[in-house]
């Protein structure tokens, strides 16, 4: 963090933080993600060789850890989007990010079943 | 500059604010660059919401998942303009927003000028490959390539 800051740390700093954080992370995906798509180009055979990576158990878990960052960012972004141009935007910036904070935990919780369960399945059997 | 020359100085009351010792002075901009760039971070995003989370139900969520990908998957949606459409405008939405934020994350962190000047050579670098390649793959895919 630069020297002389004046955050003071609480919900508006840490969400500027993880927005920060996701952001680099989503970016760094989409680099590796339009080269894997991009082997369309070469032959099936190697593109399909390197989307099973995607499918291994433990990719799978990133995957689910890839949603958490997008999803973050996404609601959060819409966050400052309001705070920036919703006249009482600034006032509940608070509330808002523990709106965003629920919304997130929910969806994180219902997308755990469809993102996992064949990682699952493949690990314990059946 | 007109708006930060015209604010109100904060005086009043308690302690007054001392003025940031930047080393940095402000460049003088002739364009609205930044401004653009400001917009551009939101609009973005709001399209960006739907593509990207369109995007991944589709992919990992519908149908099996990413258990079905392939190349025979990607032929068939690829053999929809619509798809094609989605995809193309989400690689650039999605590159040009992730650019502007590293480029903003850049000028916060990297102090000296030499640094800030190669990162920016790489990032801009990467983003060039980035959409050449997204955007070729989209425009040239061909279905029999293993025939
Ligand atoms: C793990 C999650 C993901 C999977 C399994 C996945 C899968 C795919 C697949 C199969 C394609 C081929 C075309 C199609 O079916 O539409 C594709 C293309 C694409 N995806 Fe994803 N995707 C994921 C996440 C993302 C994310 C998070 C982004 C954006 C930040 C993204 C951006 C793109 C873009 C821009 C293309 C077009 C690439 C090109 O122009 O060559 N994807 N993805
Ligand atoms: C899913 C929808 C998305 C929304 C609603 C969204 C929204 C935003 C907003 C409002 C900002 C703040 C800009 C500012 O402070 O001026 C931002 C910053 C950023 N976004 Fe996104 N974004 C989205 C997707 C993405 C994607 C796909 C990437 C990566 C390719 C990305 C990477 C970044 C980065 C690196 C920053 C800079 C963070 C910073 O300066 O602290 N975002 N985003």
């Amino acid at each position: 963090m630069p020297a002389g800051t004046l955050y003071r740390g609480r919900e508006g700093m840490w969400s500027w933080v993880a927005h920060r954080v996701t952001g680099v992370l989503i970016f760094f995906f989409l680099f590796a993600h339009v080269i894997d798509t991009a082997l369309v180009r070469v032959s099936p055979e190697a593109y399909d060789e390197t989307i099973e990576i995607y499918k291994n158990p433990i990719v799978s878990v990133m995957e689910y850890g890839l949603v958490a960052a997008i999803l973050f960012h996404a609601l959060n972004g819409l966050r400052i989007v309001a705070v920036d141009f919703w006249e009482k935007g600034p006032r509940y910036q608070k509330q808002m990010f523990w709106i965003v904070m629920g919304i997130w935990v929910v969806l994180m919780a219902g997308a755990a079943y469809p993102i996992l369960n064949h990682a699952f399945r493949e690990v314990f059997g059946s | 500059m007109a708006l930060i020359e015209n604010a109100p100085k904060i005086t009043g009351g308690g302690p007054a604010l001392e003025a940031p010792r930047s080393k940095r002075s402000p460049r003088s901009t002739k364009t609205n660059f930044e401004l653009y760039a400001w917009l551009f971070m939101r609009l973005s995003g709001i399209l960006l919401v739907v593509l990207v989370i369109g995007h991944l139900i589709i992919q990992l969520i519908i149908d099996g998942g990413v258990t079905r990908i392939g190349f025979a998957f990607v032929a068939g949606r690829w053999a929809n303009p619509f798809w094609m459409t989605w995809d193309l405008v989400m690689l650039w939405l999605a590159e040009l927003h992730g650019v502007n934020g590293l480029r903003t994350i850049i000028n916060d962190y990297a102090e000296r000028d030499q640094t800030r000047f190669w990162l920016k050579v790489l990032l801009y670098t990467s983003a060039l490959i980035v959409l050449f390649t997204g955007t070729l793959v989209i425009f040239t895919f061909d279905p029999n390539i293993g025939q």
